[in-house]
């Protein structure tokens, strides 16, 4: 999937920086060293055809007062994006917050808790287990978490090789065939958005589907919501869904002190999250 | 068939991606060698730069020791990676923001660096070898040479200036090189346990400890196995550069810990929860009371009692090999524990090394042991002992 997102940018960047080198000697050794992706030598073309990436500027929004906790979103999400199968692997995860009576401090799980894997069954299907059925809770909400596709990404910022860039339409991708799978974009990203896939060798996170969204669609998770509280679209378009989700509402980001600037927008979510 | 991956048991909140542990053992190694490297290169220079005299019967020994440790630095970080076969990448294609890429560059740079200075330090022997000796080892020696057979004076004061340069030049060089290993995590703000201006000095006073703890050990078992006498004030000098560098390494790091602490920033409790529990036998008891106070108190008593002869020996090896314990200590909780406490400030996780598999202790000691049979080979063929005056030593 990712392959096919390749990046003109990163591709042209890539080619400049060895045609800078210049020589045949250098293309000898490059050559040799086998470290060249064939994409670095092949001919401009546009990744998706028809699809101008400095005419979009994509954001997503979360409405976590809509949020039912129904996990349709992972579950579409593993799908759609061949995630490994497991209950630690996901490019998109969705949080519940409960507040006890008494108590001052939420309780906090996500559908990757062992014991909501246990009352799911599966590593496969997530549900969230009806843990809080005896106790008094006072306040609880759920919120759905993705890639932040930060303005300012840490995880670019530290990738030794540049095989994770940040698109001109907003999202940052990673290009499977570049990683070399040091993971210090893993430590990187304060969100905890990213992980290494143990199969491919690289590392990994959501996209918000850019494999759909230059084609019109809109992403998985979106798709799956069955109540609305993922919001996507594009901020050029001031008529669009997420244009106005953030014009209509006073909206928050998580952990804005890292100097990041996420662009997941938020509604509803509580002083804990984050 | 081993599993692809590992999850780590957490307690509290912590994100879900992050069960799986993404440096393990390895990484707790690498740092350990590249400090090993800066600290061994600290003593040759002490001696080839700074006129330390009584160090010169370890001043070739410890750069020996230290170009053994920098060819072994890459293994663990190429075990590591999910694609090795890439890993030139960050040096054909470099990304300029990623300390990684830079570091790369610095790295391979000092290599050079420490081969040159090797190349001119040995070179009256590479060129005596050459001549006496016949056949396949001549030519091995011959090769060496780079055909320059010149041992005259002028040959021999031309070399000593290049000594001198490159030790200086590597002094910024092997010192950038581990200060730079701190930065990569000093500078990672996605973790308050690594986020920190102090992480680079920190790892470069311990990197001059532990290579100066090793060099001792090392100089002492080469004596025992040469059967030749330990030289009291050489190893009195190294206890006495030990002792000044750990000062200064305990101040640094008692002065980290107790902003991190001081400061209590958002997830203090979970850090505290931390401190007071995981941390209790890595860092209370082995770093800091087993491996530092320790082996200081053992010191001062030495250097107050004006300790010698045997008792010296022993001690002072003794406090070293407790120094290498504590830095390898502080490594592990530096790498694990940063990955241990969780980016959500709610929660802790437990890192379970593996005993086998790529990532696992036997692949991390392995990855230990190489420098060491890399030394024996380098000491069978350039002899570092320097029993009378060498030639090639700098007159400083």
């Amino acid at each position: 999937m990712e392959e096919k997102e390749q990046p003109e940018k990163a591709q042209t960047e890539r080619r400049d920086f060895l045609a800078g080198l210049g020589s045949v000697i250098a293309s000898a050794i490059a050559a040799a060293a086998g470290a060249v992706p064939p994409q670095a030598t092949a001919a401009a073309k546009p990744a998706v055809p028809g699809y101008d990436w400095t005419k979009h500027r994509w954001a997503f929004g979360v409405d976590a007062t809509k949020c039912i906790g129904c996990l349709r979103c992972v579950e579409a999400c593993k799908r759609e994006n061949d995630v490994p199968v497991d209950a630690h692997h996901f490019r998109t995860w969705v949080e519940r917050y409960v507040y006890l009576e008494g108590e001052d401090t939420a309780r906090i799980d996500s559908q990757a808790d062992p014991v909501n894997i246990a009352a799911s069954g599966s590593e496969g299907e997530y549900r969230f287990a009806d843990r809080y059925k005896d106790a008094k809770v006072e306040k609880a909400f759920f919120v759905p978490k993705l890639c932040n596709q930060c303005t300012h990404p840490a995880c670019v910022q530290v990738c030794p090789t540049g095989a994770t860039y940040k698109t001109e339409d907003g999202v940052v991708l990673i290009d499977h065939a570049y990683c070399i799978g040091c993971q210090i974009c893993v430590q990187a990203c304060p969100y905890g958005a990213r992980f290494f896939d143990p199969r491919k060798g690289v590392s990994d996170k959501c996209t918000w589907c850019y494999h759909r969204i230059t084609k019109g669609l809109q992403p998985a998770c979106v798709e799956a919501c069955p109540v609305g509280a993922r919001i996507f679209g594009d901020r050029n378009d001031k008529q669009s869904s997420i244009s106005q989700f953030i014009q209509n509402n006073q909206v928050q980001v998580l952990k804005r002190e890292t100097g990041n600037a996420p662009n997941v927008f938020y509604v509803g979510i509580d002083k804990e999250v984050s | 068939m081993e599993p692809l991956f590992h999850a780590a048991p957490f307690s509290g909140y912590v994100y879900p991606n992050e069960t799986v542990i993404p440096w393990t053992v390895l990484i707790v190694v690498y740092p350990y060698l590249t400090g090993l490297v800066a600290g061994a290169f600290t003593i040759s220079s002490l001696y080839q730069v700074f006129g330390f005299r009584r160090l010169a019967p370890v001043a070739h020994f410890a750069l020996l020791i230290s170009l053994s440790c920098m060819i072994a630095v890459p293994l663990p970080l190429l075990l590591h990676l999910g694609h090795p076969e890439r890993a030139f990448n960050a040096m054909l294609t470099p990304h300029l923001t990623s300390a990684f890429a830079v570091f790369s560059y610095a790295a391979a740079l000092y290599v050079l660096l420490l081969m040159l200075e090797t190349w001119f330090v040995f070179r009256p022997f590479i060129v005596r070898e050459a001549q006496q000796r016949e056949g396949l080892v001549a030519w091995f020696y011959r090769v060496l040479s780079l055909g320059s057979y010149d041992l005259s004076e002028k040959a021999m004061s031309y070399d000593r200036k290049w000594i001198l340069a490159l030790a200086i030049l590597g002094i910024p060089g092997a010192h950038g090189l581990h200060g730079y290993v701190g930065f990569v995590f000093g500078s990672l703000k996605s973790r308050e346990w690594w986020s920190s201006d102090l992480m680079p000095a920190i790892f470069l006073f311990s990197a001059i400890i532990s290579g100066t703890a090793l060099v001792i050990v090392l100089y002492v078992l080469s004596c025992k196995l040469r059967r030749v006498p330990v030289d009291l004030a050489c190893l009195k000098g190294m206890a006495y550069a030990l002792w000044g560098f750990m000062m200064f390494t305990l101040l640094l790091e008692g002065v980290e810990f107790a902003s991190l602490v001081y400061r209590a920033r958002e997830g203090i409790e979970v850090i505290m929860e931390y401190v007071k529990g995981p941390l209790i036998v890595p860092f209370f008891i082995l770093q800091f009371g087993v491996g530092s106070v320790l082996p200081l108190a053992l010191i001062t008593f030495m250097i107050w009692r004006g300790t010698t002869g045997k008792a010296l020996v022993t001690g002072v090896v003794g406090s070293a090999v407790l120094v290498l314990l504590a830095v390898l200590m502080m490594r592990w909780n530096v790498v694990i524990g940063g990955q241990e406490i969780a980016k959500t400030g709610k929660g802790l996780l437990t890192y379970q090394p593996l005993i086998f598999g790529r990532e696992g202790i036997l692949a991390a000691a392995s990855v230990v042991v190489v420098p060491f049979v890399l030394l024996l080979v380098m000491i069978w063929l350039l002899p570092p002992w320097q029993e009378g005056p060498s030639p090639a030593v700098s007159t400083r």
